[in-house]
């Protein structure tokens, strides 16, 4: 029998076949993009399994590789925790790799196919690699190939000057949050033993070790933001509106999908793993990040009209989202309360899992739908559900579940969150009893408006009339879209009805690092209930909730159909004013009229209508201009001072360098003068 | 015989639910003729509208899509799983555990998601102008509602809605300041949720003023028959929400048919002042402009924000 972390390594270097497969047989396109996905497929299903059995094995692996440095080899770790990473991970990969089978045959015959699957394949074991990593060399290499690989699949479409002003602004953030990590590991091995050999840079040395509590706040400060650059959270989130939508889709599903997920993994590693003790702040601090991501996440998503965009700040919302969970989970831990920690951390790696599927789902549609129009501005799209009836139920799909609606999985998730927001009375100290609920509120806030902003998604791409000016023939996506997209529209459907089965596997991973459990189970049909703390408590049923709604429709739609009633179809009434145009629909940008005037304060706005008044009456203009522009306002605050100082620093620096080696002579001459007078 | 009773019980709610809503709605529309000195049309007038409705003709648009046809049975069909949970004439719903009070506030909101859909199916600008302003005001909402139900399950230590009931059924008739202000709260949201003045005008097609007329602007027929009984058992079922959660004395708490009369006997009566309470607020107020619905869904918000810190502090 293989054991699970034996299995997780297969993948990890099955994903290399394919690059085989580009050196071989990398002139025909069709059977190469086939061959190669299809080993992807497989390799990700095998993760898959290794996952879901290291979690339900309640057992921990260890094994260390004959790779890297010779006193620190490469040293590898499946624990419950890496376990559910590594499914989630494999799980997205799998649906996205099936998708890109078609989807990546579908792109334009001048695209860099091979350089898409070559790094598609990287990219994905490094993130398995990333999970199961036990030592900080080992985390750090698999990081920075998956930050590089992702980088050159951000480059894709190089041609353009955008993107590669995305994928540079992405190296930029991605390695400010690595330093960031790496100090983080410094700080914690040198705390371990005093460098003393390399075995302190092994996290089975840092977990063993006891932290004083200056060093503990530096190593997890350090390295909470540093995952924090990659998680996108806000003010850290300025790349990723600009890197997915650049992407090709399915590597935008996956990295909105998982790659983020990695930097959940590694905070919730460093801090309920290795640090383990902390005080009450840092929860507090992790939460309030995450509601300021939720919230500030969706009100700038609301204001987009470019899909993909909107899709990424949805990304810093739902982080938000989670990191509500996690930083709940951290503030309960710090008062020793295991069995409501345990409850916020199933809810925040709950969301987790859920995002990663009904994110990659979107992604996925929101590929169907820009290869099937050309078109990434929702504002001249519509009525695309006649056309792409299938592509449009899935989306569908993902736009209920996102949007935190039961039956669907999004639901369950925000739903133990709020439970576990009703648990803060136990907490000791008054002030945060008052304050936390405050919380629940911008939660419910968040919720509403992710509905809203899909119902302004969906109805603007699918429904209606087509308000585009291209004439383009848009056709329904291939089978193989198709299957990716069912499936993880199956995942969220399952996720959401049958949460009480899921949460009794994943209560492994609380168990493993809280010493808690919930109490999931009751009775006989302990699977159609999820009842968290306790059944009087709280208590939902996904299947009967289900089972229920469908029941009263059908009934309905039997009893309204005995008799055969009459349908007519007929043009829309105008008003009898004769000139109804699909011009006059709503669009994304009237849709976020409302919420750009109540949250504008918000935004960097700038909007501007110019009429051309007519000669007759300035009443009649002859036509108008409107022109509107919403602008993050961290881009502002933040980032530009800095880059303004940067730029004037380097540029000061560049005094010093002339290019005349006459010049540099003295320098070095100046310096050993300096380097002697000193020493 | 226990199952038995109980599954009786379940479907003499689920009867009561769907067939005393058009009453409920009707004595609202007759006390607010009266109020207003306009004849009313009396309190079986709803029926007629629905039966009126059910012999019509369906007429639909031509890019009216499946979801246009979906949406009248998902927003009757959710309305009726509701009103199987939450306690009306009696506390033993062996359905009530399915969903607590968070989940029936999200079942609501899945409906609405699909309403709102519905409105931009067919691509008039009325019907994206209704879907876009109801989210906008459910946002609004959501926030409030939230917290209106936080201080009821702090007060109760639950979410379940028969537990919230039996905890304050079972307890003495006292004032709590927390509690008080969740009811204020809980009846501003209720404004809000329904539809009604000052945040909607349920009676108005006049398209400056319309939320909830303008997105379903398109429907006809059955759909809109189910639609507007939908709507009549999400009202009725508002309020009687707010009576398990605030006043749930009266609730059968055993299951023999005398209690279970007397139940549906003090829900009447506790409907028909809640229903006189709804029309004074309707009455005394005007419509209020779009834009000005956040200080009012603020103030909700503000209540029941109130309502919490006093149950820390007081209680």
């Amino acid at each position: 029998m293989i054991s699970p972390i034996e299995l997780s390594i297969i993948p990890v270097v099955a994903f290399i076949i394919p690059v085989v497969f580009v050196v071989v047989i990398g002139n025909d396109r069709q059977r190469l993009i086939r061959m190669s996905f299809s080993v992807s497929a497989l390799a990700s299903f095998i993760s898959v399994v290794a996952g879901a059995m290291a979690v339900a094995g309640h057992s921990v692996e260890q094994v260390v590789l004959p790779l890297g440095l010779p006193t620190l080899p490469f040293h590898l770790r499946l624990d419950q925790l890496s376990g559910f990473f590594i499914f989630v991970v494999g799980l997205l990969s799998f649906f996205v790799s099936v998708y890109s089978v078609g989807y990546v045959s579908g792109l334009g015959a001048g695209k860099p196919v091979k350089r898409l699957i070559v790094f598609y394949n990287i990219f994905i074991a490094a993130m398995l690699m990333v999970c199961l990593a036990d030592d900080a060399l080992c985390f750090l290499v698999a990081w920075e190939v998956m930050a590089a690989s992702s980088y050159f699949l951000v480059m894709f479409e190089d041609g353009r000057s955008e993107n590669r002003r995305a994928a540079y602004l992405y190296m930029v953030m991605a390695h400010i949050g690595a330093v960031l990590i790496l100090l983080s590991f410094g700080v914690m091995a040198g705390v371990t033993t005093g460098f003393e050999d390399f075995s302190c840079y092994t996290f089975d040395a840092m977990r063993a070790a006891k932290f004083p509590l200056k060093w503990a706040t530096v190593a997890f400060l350090l390295s909470f933001f540093g995952f924090a650059a990659k998680a996108g959270v806000i003010p850290f989130h300025v790349w990723l509106p600009e890197a997915h939508p650049v992407a090709p889709s399915n590597v935008s599903a996956l990295m909105s999908g998982v790659m983020l997920k990695t930097a959940i993994y590694g905070i919730v590693r460093i801090t309920f793993d290795i640090i383990k003790v902390f005080p009450w702040w840092w929860g507090t601090m992790v939460l309030v990040l995450g509601l300021v991501s939720a919230v500030m996440g969706v009100l700038y998503a609301l204001m987009q009209h470019d899909l993909k965009k909107l899709l990424a700040y949805h990304s810093v919302e739902n982080i938000g989202i989670i990191l509500i969970g996690i930083g709940l989970s951290m503030i309960f831990t710090s008062f020793h309360l295991p069995v409501m920690a345990a409850l916020a951390l199933i809810a925040g790696l709950y969301h987790t899992m859920n995002h990663a599927m009904f994110k990659g789902l979107l992604f996925m549609g929101a590929g169907a739908v820009l290869h099937a129009t050309h078109e990434r501005n929702m504002d001249e799209m519509g009525g695309l559900i006649h056309l792409m009836p299938w592509t449009s139920a899935f989306f569908l799909v993902g736009c209920i579940s996102i949007s935190a609606l039961p039956p669907f999985n999004g639901f369950v998730s925000e739903w133990l969150t709020f439970q576990a927001f009703l648990l803060s009375p136990s907490l000791p100290i008054p002030m945060m009893k008052l304050l936390i609920p405050l919380g629940a509120a911008l939660l419910a806030l968040t919720g509403a408006l992710a509905a809203a902003c899909f119902v302004k998604v969906f109805g603007v791409i699918f429904l209606g009339n087509w308000r585009g000016h291209s004439q383009h023939v848009v056709t329904e996506a291939g089978w193989s879209m198709r299957a990716g997209m069912s499936l993880a529209s199956l995942a969220c459907l399952c996720l959401g009805v049958l949460p009480a089965i899921v949460i009794n596997w994943m209560d492994a991973i609380s168990e493993s690092l809280l010493n808690a459990r919930l109490v999931t189970t009751s009775g006989v049909y302990g699977w159609m209930w999820l009842t968290p703390v306790d059944p009087e408590r709280a208590s939902y049923s996904g299947p009967l909730v289900l089972i229920g709604i469908v029941a009263v429709c059908a009934v309905t739609y039997v009893l309204l159909h005995v008799k055969p009633g009459n349908i007519s179809r007929v043009p829309v009434w105008d008003c009898g004013f004769k000139k109804l145009t699909p011009k006059m629909q709503y669009n994304a940008v009237s849709f976020s009229m409302p919420f750009r005037r109540i949250f504008g304060f918000l935004f960097d706005i700038k909007e501007q209508i110019r009429l051309t008044p007519q000669r007759q009456h300035p009443a009649f203009p002859e036509n108008s201009q409107y022109y509107l522009r919403v602008r993050d306002r961290f881009w502002g605050w933040l980032y530009r001072p800095v880059i303004d100082r940067v730029v004037l620093l380097s540029r000061k620096a560049g005094m010093l360098q002339h290019g005349r080696i006459h010049v540099y002579l003295i320098y070095s001459f100046v310096t050993i003068i300096v380097l002697l007078a000193l020493l | 015989m226990k199952a038995l009773n109980l599954i009786f019980i379940e479907i003499l709610q689920a009867i009561v639910v769907i067939a005393l809503a058009p009453a409920f709605a009707g004595w609202v529309d007759m006390l607010k003729c009266w109020t207003q000195g306009r004849t009313s049309a009396g309190v079986m007038q709803p029926y007629r509208n629905i039966a009126k409705l059910f012999v019509k003709d369906v007429v639909i648009a031509d890019n009216a899509s499946w979801i246009f046809r979906f949406t009248p049975y998902l927003v009757f069909g959710s309305a009726v799983v509701v009103g199987s949970v939450v306690p009306i004439i009696s506390m033993n719903l062996f359905l009530a555990p399915s969903a607590d009070i968070i989940v029936v506030i999200a079942i609501f909101a899945t409906a609405r998601f699909f309403m709102a859909l519905a409105g931009m199916d067919i691509g008039t600008a009325f019907g994206g102008m209704g879907a876009s302003r109801e989210m906008m005001v459910a946002s609004l909402t959501e926030p409030a509602i939230l917290m209106a139900i936080f201080t009821v399950s702090l007060a109760g230590r639950s979410t379940s809605l028969l537990h919230i009931a039996r905890a304050f059924a079972s307890g003495a008739l006292v004032l709590r300041p927390s509690i008080v202000f969740a009811g204020i709260a809980f009846v501003l949201v209720v404004i809000a949720e329904t539809g009604r003045i000052p945040v909607d005008n349920p009676s108005t097609h006049l398209e400056l003023t319309m939320i909830h007329e303008a997105m379903i602007l398109e429907y006809s027929g059955r759909h809109l028959a189910l639609i507007e009984w939908g709507a009549m058992i999400r009202f009725f079922l508002f309020v009687t929400l707010g009576i398990a959660c605030f006043l749930p004395w009266g609730i059968a708490v055993t299951d023999n048919a005398g209690d279970i009369a007397t139940s549906i006997f003090l829900m009447v009566i506790k409907l028909g002042v809640a229903g006189t309470v709804l029309v004074v607020i309707e009455t005394g107020l005007a419509k209020m402009r779009l834009f000005r619905l956040t200080e009012f869904l603020g103030a909700a918000f503000l209540m029941a924000t109130l309502g919490v810190i006093a149950f820390f502090i007081l209680e």
